[in-house]
């Protein structure tokens, strides 16, 4: 691994309007290249603002961020950016499209890339995009994203209204691609099991700030979950959530020494971990300036 | 060639199934020495697991000397997997104390977590 950022912020915030309330604040962290990064969080939690500012559309009212060692819209070449609402032209066909991205692309765009994952649709070139249902939509979008060879891929829901048969084939599609060109992918989606096997890297977003961010193996490493009697002291550990039931206490920790011999522990799963932070906001931003350190 | 199937639910780590779906193919001999095994691209784009998954089991398979990564080439079978005859010594003790087992009256889930806890005990940190 090389110690090139695809993704690098610092104190970065968005407020939409001079009143208006902060979609992304005092976010910092840092996406090592290569990384295949899953932006996790509940509706509203400025996911779909961190993309944009990574795309170079939108500039941030606060704070830096950079894109492949430049300013994002220096990077917008070797970027590729698929919104959530796939944006297309209703009015061309399919063939169309993709000529179009090849024209808008020159030096990069592989034709083949394009057609492969177009026909593997089942689309019909002359189909107009307007006729397309939501799943062909964005195998379109994707073919063009992925024809362009991108260095870094920004994927805003982008299986959201696939079908699960087409949502596997996606995902396969997307994690070859990292396999064979070590493209950079960054995905955001609300559901956390979707993620789970295809993703390294996670980026856990709640109320416009990062709650959690590092190689995914190493967050899990790092918590714990325990079942321990109800009048078990958890400190020093750092407790994300507990709940007592009865006489037994069940926590989600970060052990900070060893742990109690006699609790019962067990390693969380990427979804419980993620319910355990956003089921509480106060819980401490996890230590992602250390994990980020021994990552690289 | 191997296919691997993924079971998201079944606990296991994805790629410590990678690294047992090889191993038993490699007892069934579905693999022999020589036998490539398929790229990491073939198997994410069959399975939409994360790339640095099948890297790492590979990774596992040369370690414990089962196959060896030939730059450029891929993923090799170095050595097959014996399963013990049914006549060895080892199979013939473990026979005879079975049989001793169910004489002294344990049932068979006795008997499989009384053998489950030795392994544990011989067998700590390994799968």
């Amino acid at each position: 691994m090389t110690g090139t950022a695809a993704i690098e912020a610092a104190a970065l915030g968005k407020r939409f309007g001079r009143r208006g309330g902060w979609a992304l604040r005092d976010c910092a962290f840092r996406l090592p290249a290569g990384r295949v990064c899953a932006v996790v969080g509940p509706n509203g939690a400025g996911k779909s603002t961190l993309l944009t500012l990574a795309a170079g559309l939108l500039a941030p009212t606060e704070g830096a961020i950079s894109v492949l060692g430049t300013v994002p819209g220096a990077a917008r070449e070797r970027v590729a950016y698929v919104a959530q609402d796939k944006p297309l032209y209703p009015q061309l066909s399919v063939a169309e499209t993709l000529r179009m991205g090849a024209d808008l692309n020159t030096d990069r765009w592989d034709a083949s890339v394009a057609q492969r994952i177009v026909d593997d649709g089942d689309l019909n070139p002359k189909s107009r995009i307007r006729t397309l249902s939501g799943g062909q939509c964005t195998r379109v979008a994707l073919a063009l994203a992925l024809a362009k060879r991108p260095e870094l891929l920004l994927l805003d829901e982008p299986m959201a209204d696939l079908d699960p048969l087409a949502r596997h084939e996606m995902m396969g599609l997307l994690m070859a691609q990292a396999a064979e060109s070590g493209t950079t992918i960054v995905m955001s989606s609300h559901v956390v099991a979707e993620l789970e096997d295809s993703c390294d890297h996670l980026l856990l977003i709640g109320g416009g700030r990062v709650r959690l961010a590092g190689e995914i193996d190493e967050l899990l490493a790092a918590h714990v979950h325990v079942s321990a009697p109800a009048h078990a002291v958890l400190a020093p550990h750092t407790v994300v959530e507990s709940r007592t039931t009865g006489r037994q206490l069940s926590a989600l920790v970060r052990p900070s020494s060893t742990l109690d011999t006699d609790w019962r522990t067990s390693t969380p799963s990427l979804e419980e971990l993620v319910l355990s932070y956003l089921r509480n906001p106060e819980a401490g931003a996890a230590p992602a300036a250390k994990t980020e350190e021994t990552a690289v | 060639m191997v296919e691997y199937r993924i079971d998201r639910h079944s606990g296991v780590a994805t790629y410590v199934q990678i690294v047992q779906q090889t191993k038993q193919a490699l007892r069934l001999g579905m693999l022999e020495p020589g036998d490539k095994l398929p790229t990491a691209r073939e198997v994410v784009e069959a399975t939409a697991i994360n790339p640095n998954t099948v890297l790492k089991a590979y990774r596992e398979l040369e370690r414990e000397g089962l196959v060896e990564a030939r730059r450029g080439l891929g993923t090799f079978i170095r050595k097959g997997l014996s399963i013990t005859p049914a006549d060895s010594p080892l199979r013939l003790e473990l026979d005879d104390w079975a049989e001793r087992a169910r004489e002294a009256g344990l049932g068979r889930d006795d008997v499989a977590a009384l053998f489950t806890a030795v392994l544990d005990k011989h067998f700590q940190g390994e799968d």
